[in-house]
């Protein structure tokens, strides 16, 4: 009977063949560690943030009036709207390490070379929308931070030569970070990018089940077939992915519900002490910060202090900022080794790849706190330091001495 | 069955060209509205309407908070001699002589304004639009080993004189604005409106 069932929908609509080729049967290489599990934990964060966000869609108020109450509205008195709340901010963090932590095994395993390189522009764009996702999300409270964050973040905009005024308030509907402000971004925010989202992420997974899986041997599995033509260095998603997945979910979720309980603001970085006063849009708070996922680009545009010629120091900032994330995605071009893997890369690649982390993670600090001169300087070093990891790729990956890699992968 | 090659290629070309132009211009038609609709609307337009400010009770070395289109207007009255050390300290400022269009005509003077003690100020910084908080204190500050008094802007450090200039290696690239401003009469300051030019 669920034959038979089967059979009449697969006439009509490829399920079986969807299913065995991306789920089931779908060949994943061996030797896979750690760093492969964050894919599948940001689809859990996704489907976390969708249901999450809908929840709170039926209490919160998109104006000016509205927004900072239904809030508290939520987090008092709808039953449980506490729990789903802190889900979505706790998320929005988790959200972000998981990306961070996602690209950075991108970056170590060589996942961006040839055949792969569409399949990381595409995850870029998952990560641009991530961004835009991410700080209208923070507006919508309508908090201090929220409001100052807004005008900060969106001025820059005004900071285009010729248009950029004009621009600016065409983007705010008014003369300053308004209700009407609010409410487009609100529409942004809960429309048009989790829609965009979604489609991205569904096409960034079709392209990797086309391409195949890296692993941290950056060996071509696909060099070796069995007779089927299945990778010989491969094991079928299911049961051996799925279980390990399904593990790394759950230790995942313990530590998410930690947090969720526990420590749902962490500490003042996953929701800022400052966002619980009202937005008010004539007093700027003492010390404006970005939520901690922003910190590194927020210190390259403060690092900016300088003109050149006829750009303002406040646009040249800007225009840092948009370079630091626009030059992720020409990784795939920029890299010029014959091998993939760290592994099996030289020196030069290894000291270069410490040396980006390290600059994002101090960069990520000079961006949370108060500029001084010494702060300013130290933030222009390493914004530089950022920059020729990616600028210098061509060369040090081309002339560095590689170790050979194996023609398999070979199990410890 | 379609035919391999049209029988007559050049009506085809013509066809596909005439909808595309067309398709096009029906896209570009249908974007207005929703361009337009992003415009400040006509409830927004109407608020940006002009500000008063009672300045009886402001007394010298002061500073008030009016609010006009949003903005906050800092209105300063100086002190003797606050306004006598306002030409002390040029050479840390990047635009002295107010040569950047930051003001009305009226308002390009030494003092910045239209009246030699009261300072109108956009309490905007001109870097990320921040509001520069007032400091009259004179001496050692966190920021600064030799202040002068005037705006410090606490998101990304850029500092500004009484009279709203800005000082050099700052993030703020020019002095902030000063507001369209009269005096309607000796005590009421309107904001927003340029009034009668003498």
């Amino acid at each position: 009977m669920l034959t038979k069932l089967l059979n009449w929908v697969d006439d009509r609509f490829p399920l079986t063949d969807t299913f065995e080729r991306h789920l089931s049967k779908y060949p994943a290489p061996i030797g896979q560690n750690i760093w492969y599990l964050a894919g599948v934990l940001l689809i859990v964060v996704l489907v976390i943030q969708l249901i999450s966000g809908i929840w709170l869609l039926m209490n919160y108020v998109p104006t000016s009036e509205g927004a900072f109450a239904s809030i508290q509205y939520i987090m008092r008195d709808v039953d449980y709207g506490w729990v789903i709340r802190y889900m979505h901010t706790t998320g929005a963090s988790m959200f972000f390490l998981l990306i961070y932590l996602h690209m950075f095994r991108g970056l170590l395993y060589g996942s961006y070379q040839k055949p792969r390189e569409l399949l990381w522009v595409l995850g870029w764009i998952t990560y641009i929308i991530l961004v835009a996702e991410g700080f209208t999300g923070y507006v919508l409270p309508w908090g201090q931070m929220s409001f100052w964050a807004a005008q900060v973040i969106l001025s820059l905009i005004g900071s285009i030569p010729v248009f950029g005024e004009e621009l600016l308030t065409w983007i705010r509907g008014d003369y300053l970070i308004s209700g009407i402000t609010l409410s487009r971004l609100f529409a942004f925010h809960v429309v048009l990018l989790p829609l965009a989202l979604i489609a991205v992420v569904f096409v960034h997974i079709i392209a990797l089940h086309e391409v195949g899986s890296n692993n941290p041997e950056g060996v071509d599995v696909k060099k070796h077939l069995d007779d089927d033509g299945v990778p010989l260095d491969s094991v079928p998603f299911f049961p051996y992915d799925v279980v390990k997945d399904l593990f790394a979910i759950g230790v995942f979720l313990i530590l998410f519900c930690f947090i969720l309980f526990f420590f749902p603001d962490g500490g003042g970085y996953f929701i800022e002490y400052i966002n619980y006063e009202e937005a008010n849009n004539l007093k700027t708070p003492e010390h404006i910060v970005p939520a901690w996922y922003y910190t590194p680009y927020y210190a390259m545009l403060r690092a900016i202090t300088f003109p050149i010629g006829p750009l303002t120091a406040k646009f040249l900032g800007f225009m840092v900022m948009v370079a630091a994330m626009v030059i992720i995605a020409l990784v795939p071009w920029l890299d010029r080794s014959p091998v993939k893997s760290i592994r099996y890369k030289g020196i030069y690649s290894k000291i270069a790849l410490f040396l980006l982390v390290f600059s994002f993670l101090v960069l990520g600090y000079l961006g949370m706190v108060a500029p001084n001169p010494l702060r300013t300087t130290l933030a222009q070093v390493f914004t530089a330091l950022y920059f020729l990891y990616f600028i210098l790729m061509p060369f040090y990956t081309k002339y560095e001495k590689c170790k050979e890699v194996p023609s398999r992968i070979k199990v410890r | 069955m379609r035919p391999k090659n049209p029988s007559n290629p050049g009506r085809r070309k013509f066809l596909i060209a005439a909808t595309s132009f067309v398709g096009t211009g029906a896209v570009i038609g249908a974007a207005i509205p929703f361009v337009a609709a992003f415009n400040p609307s006509e409830q927004a337009k109407a608020a940006g309407a002009p500000a008063k400010a009672d300045i009886s009770k402001l007394g010298k070395g002061e500073m008030m908070l009016v609010e006009w289109r949003g903005i906050p207007i800092y209105i300063i009255r100086h002190t003797d001699q606050s306004l006598a050390a306002l030409n002390k300290n040029l050479s840390r400022l990047s635009d002295p002589d107010s040569t950047e269009d930051q003001q009305p005509d009226y308002a390009r003077n030494s003092n910045r304004s239209r009246r030699e003690e009261i300072v109108v100020l956009e309490a905007v910084c001109t870097h990320l639009s921040c509001a520069p908080k007032f400091y009259p204190e004179l001496g050692v500050t966190d920021f600064d080993t030799d202040w002068q008094g005037g705006f410090f802007c606490p998101c990304h450090g850029s500092k500004f004189d009484l009279v709203g200039r800005v000082y050099s290696g700052v993030p703020a690239p020019t002095n902030l604005s000063v507001p369209p401003h009269y005096y309607e009469s000796e005590q009421v300051l309107v904001i927003g409106e340029d009034g009668e030019v003498t």
